[in-house]
């Protein structure tokens, strides 16, 4: 039986050949899978560069995931950008996120499960910066506190308002760290990121002044956070 | 926005680093992407992936980046830039780290010939998608994987790793 693979140095490879490697990613439709597997139960050689890409593929995906993610600076970076545009139309964006939403539903499993946790904490980033949209647009007696100390500082008593911070993380502070960070406070974050600032909230019930103290303390002494002051 | 960029920034990043092998350049890379994305909504058509129209925009940047470089400045940096905490592919070899010293031969291909490695086993593109991320035919997508390989086995041949292909 003639082999299917060939020798490079000699000739050019054949189809089946050139095509290994997305079988191995399992990347290829079904009719060229079906092709490819029945080429390589018949040819030795063929199953045997396949081993060989299979340890390509597997060492590929080692060294892109040694890599690591990138710092929280590019997504300040990124939003302080997109703060800077100008508004954009609400359709526009519209039939962008119906695409988006769209497509999100091809992604293969493999890259689906990798950005579970990241697609989670960047829903919880948008729920926070819709809520304090709404509290801002309301001509409420509530008003949230802030650092700067020419606005008035008004609270309506007559509600429990869970403890709030400004927080700024580490530049080499990960999602995945920020993201295990707020797991661990009970926090979610309810603005950001302006000039680097998070406004987080921790839990769902008042502190007293000394828990709360604590918690900054704590927060303080976190190896990614390198600004937490209290925004109550 | 936030969702798009939570679902993937750092696939991006992993991409723009292979190519320009420089952390903050890709980081600077990731804002560039993501703003033109910003911009650009309208524009996107839908017929391709999401992941595969960003990785195009990443590879254009990238390609941008690398031109604002001088040549001789990127070879002097591209090797000490990239993080690579593994052995050379010889002492790899000494250690019996086969792994290690096949790592190590990726990172010392060619742009091209990484950039196609990538984008079928990690990133997991068809030939169809690759082909429209790094703008040439199919069959070239196809060609320039296979050699990418066989410039990959040609280097572990040199540091004495026999694998049995070619």
């Amino acid at each position: 039986m003639m082999a299917t693979s060939k020798k490079i140095l000699e000739q050019e490879p054949s189809e089946i050949e050139m095509l290994l490697p997305w079988h191995a990613a399992g990347t290829l439709d079904a009719r060229d899978a079906r092709r490819v597997d029945e080429a390589l139960a018949r040819d030795p050689e063929l199953a045997k560069q396949y081993a060989v890409i299979r340890e390509e593929y597997a060492e590929t995906i080692h060294l892109n995931e040694s890599l690591g993610a990138p710092s929280a600076r590019a997504m300040q970076k990124l939003f302080a950008a997109i703060d800077g545009e100008p508004a954009r139309k609400p359709s526009v964006s519209f039939n962008f996120s119906a695409r988006i939403a769209g497509f999100f539903a091809r992604l293969s499993p493999r890259a689906l499960a990798w950005s579970a946790s990241l697609g989670a904490l960047a829903l919880l980033l948008q729920a926070g910066v819709i809520g304090a949209m709404l509290v801002k647009n309301q001509n409420a007696s509530f008003q949230t506190a802030s650092l700067s100390t020419n606005e008035p500082i008004t609270r309506d008593l007559g509600r429990i308002t869970p403890p709030r911070a400004l927080v700024r993380f580490a530049p080499n502070a990960r999602v995945a760290d920020i993201t295990a960070l707020l797991d661990n406070y009970q926090a979610s974050i309810i603005d950001g990121a302006k000039g680097g600032l998070f406004r987080l909230q921790f839990g769902d019930r008042a502190m007293s002044r000394d828990e709360f103290a604590g918690l900054i303390r704590r927060l303080q002494n976190e190896k990614i956070v390198s600004l937490a002051v209290d925004a109550q | 926005m936030q969702v798009l960029y939570g679902r993937h920034h750092v696939r991006v990043f992993r991409f723009g680093f292979r190519l320009v092998r420089d952390e903050q350049v890709a980081e600077d890379l990731i804002s560039e992407v993501f703003l033109d994305v910003w911009r650009q909504a309208g524009k996107f058509e839908g017929r391709s992936a999401v992941s595969t129209w960003l990785l195009a925009i990443t590879r254009f940047k990238a390609l941008s980046a690398l031109r604002r470089r001088k040549d001789a400045e990127l070879d002097d940096e591209a090797a000490n830039a990239i993080e690579d905490t593994s052995d050379d592919p010889e002492v790899a070899v000494q250690k019996k780290d086969k792994s290690g010293a096949l790592r190590k031969c990726l990172t010392a291909l060619s742009p091209e010939h990484r950039e196609i490695v990538d984008l079928v086993y990690y990133h997991e593109k068809s030939v169809e998608e690759v082909a429209e991320i790094v703008g040439i035919p199919e069959n070239t997508v196809k060609t320039r994987l296979f050699y990418a390989r066989k410039r990959l086995a040609d280097l572990l041949k040199a540091a004495g790793v026999e694998r049995g292909w070619p």
